[in-house]
């Protein structure tokens, strides 16, 4: 699981959407599919909502993986459908939304917002597991990062509002410190959680990140 | 020079120090009001850094008015909305004003205040806000430059010992001192015993521990914290006693119980000294002291 989503209130769409009657619509068959947000059923939906606003939907299409380079290919396919259409409402992740912009030249428009890059922990519940910091600490935290896990992203141990295990913000919420404190003791490991971690660099890569990894 | 916090930290005495809360405005009366009121009754006084996360007159504002009144100021300093570039300057700042004595906090979660749309900074943690302040009394910023004029701080911090689970907070207790903190004050503590029991523990450290006294001011407020605020265990016998408090004596029942738990504290020399914190009611702080036989 990579990019987790959530659908934005039709209402945000149809004002993002308003100056524009012909669109063409695209949903991702990757993660936007397993969180239901942006799959087949999703697209039409979208489709049917649409069109009782009055909109002409020219086209739709739900490409395999929105990020990746076959998009330009599946464009290509529905390049009919989308010269027709005045926009593009997209129905992926950030990542898709990008993608779909840097081939197309027309007004894209994101039908979801990016909630955070995650897990499923259990069917249907989604949790933060990386913050790209790229520096990974997680072979120090057993394997739980602090920074995603703590609320504060601390990293030198608990605050004074872990409450039982639970995190101050919403009791709902693992005290991520309670966690690595439990796996490491189960491990023997208590000893790097003594360790001191001196502040974090925060610019690894200096954003806007880029990398060649030629 | 050692500040004079520091040194009655070091004389052996039963320590007080208390805490003023800056307004929400520019209006400064009440807040030096209560600075006048107890700057003379008490060894420091700290000043809250938008406790809660609630926006307010800073810290250090706060703790200039004390120096003004030549009173004994403590910076309370949390990690919360200023990365180590702004912590460090706000230090070069206090300690050029006077300010001697720093306690260093992790501060509250964003979303608990009153601004809960903020972005939260937590570039460095309470441990690392310690050790910087280390480096810069060594002369060197955290870049590794040279400063034109160190600093010197009698820096401390905060621990839990009613925590749950209260190993991780015990692991970070003892990095703080590994880091550099000289004196701790403590969350609030109600019960002696069981405060007795994380004392024998804490006193194998060279540190010196101000225990934590909340005022509880309705059997209402003392259900509310020890069942929400985390760390916070109230006996059911002084929820009971304010309970059967006569009506509107509540207040004045919670004055007598923590008058009487700083007296046993004293009277047992269970730890260096108590840190009361009568969230806003500064101006009852003399009577606690009054009930404690101070």
């Amino acid at each position: 699981m990579k990019s987790i989503t959530r659908q934005k209130p039709f209402d945000e769409v149809k004002q993002l959407s308003e100056s524009f009657n012909r669109i063409f619509l695209v949903g991702c068959g990757t993660c936007a599919t397993v969180t239901k947000t942006g799959g087949i059923d999703e697209v039409r939906v979208m489709k049917e909502s649409l069109q009782d606003e009055g909109k002409l939907v020219t086209g739709w299409v739900v490409i395999p993986t929105a990020c990746d380079e076959m998009t330009a290919e599946v464009a290509g396919e529905n390049a009919r459908a989308v010269q027709d259409a005045q926009c593009i409402i997209v129905m992926a992740c950030a990542l898709g939304v990008q993608r779909i912009d840097s081939y197309l030249n027309k007004p894209v428009i994101p039908a979801l917002d990016t909630l955070f890059i995650g897990l499923e922990k259990s069917p249907g519940q989604y949790v933060e597991a990386c913050a790209q910091c790229g520096q990974c600490i997680l072979g120090e935290t057993a394997g739980i990062c602090p920074l995603t896990a703590c609320h504060k992203g601390l990293l030198n141990g608990p605050c004074g509002g872990t409450n039982k295990g639970k995190c101050e913000v919403d009791k709902e919420k693992d005290c991520a410190f309670t966690l690595i404190y439990e796996r490491l003791k189960e491990q023997g490991r208590l000893d790097l959680m003594r360790k001191y971690h001196p502040p974090k660099n925060y610019q690894v890569i200096p954003r806007p990140r880029m990398t060649s990894l030629l | 020079m050692v500040s004079k916090f520091k040194q009655a930290l070091d004389s052996g005495k039963f320590v007080i120090t208390s805490e003023i809360g800056p307004p929400k405005g520019t209006d400064l009366e009440k807040m030096n009001h209560h600075i006048a009121l107890l700057k003379d009754k008490v060894d420091a006084l700290n000043v809250t850094d938008h406790q809660s996360s609630v926006m307010r007159f800073p810290s250090i504002g706060g703790c200039l008015a004390i120096q003004e009144m030549n009173g004994e100021a403590v910076l309370q300093m949390t990690c919360r909305d200023r990365n180590r570039i702004a912590l460090q300057a706000d230090l070069l700042l206090a300690y050029s004003k006077g300010v001697r004595n720093v306690l260093c906090l992790t501060g509250d979660a964003v979303p608990v205040g009153d601004h809960g749309a903020a972005k939260g900074i937590f570039d460095l943690d309470s441990v690392q806000l310690l050790h910087l302040i280390r480096q810069l009394e060594a002369g060197t910023d955290l870049g590794g430059n040279k400063l034109e004029g160190a600093v010197q701080f009698c820096a401390g911090a905060t621990v839990t010992p009613e925590a749950e689970p209260l190993e991780p907070q015990l692991i970070k207790f003892e990095k703080k001192i590994e880091a550099g903190a000289e004196f701790f004050q403590t969350q609030a503590i109600y019960d002696l015993e069981r405060f007795a029991k994380f004392m024998e523990y804490a006193r194998q450290f060279s540190v010196k521990i101000l225990a934590g006294i909340v005022l509880l001011s309705s059997a209402r407020m003392a259900k509310f914290m020890t069942e929400n605020v985390p760390g916070i265990f109230v006996p059911q016998n002084l929820i009971d006693e304010l309970a059967k408090a006569p009506k509107g004596g509540a207040l004045k029942k919670g004055i007598e119980i923590a008058g009487r738990t700083i007296a046993a504290i004293k009277k047992e020399s269970l730890c260096d000294g108590v840190h009361i914190m009568a969230i806003n009611r500064e101006e009852v702080v003399p009577d606690i002291l009054a009930a404690a036989g101070l």
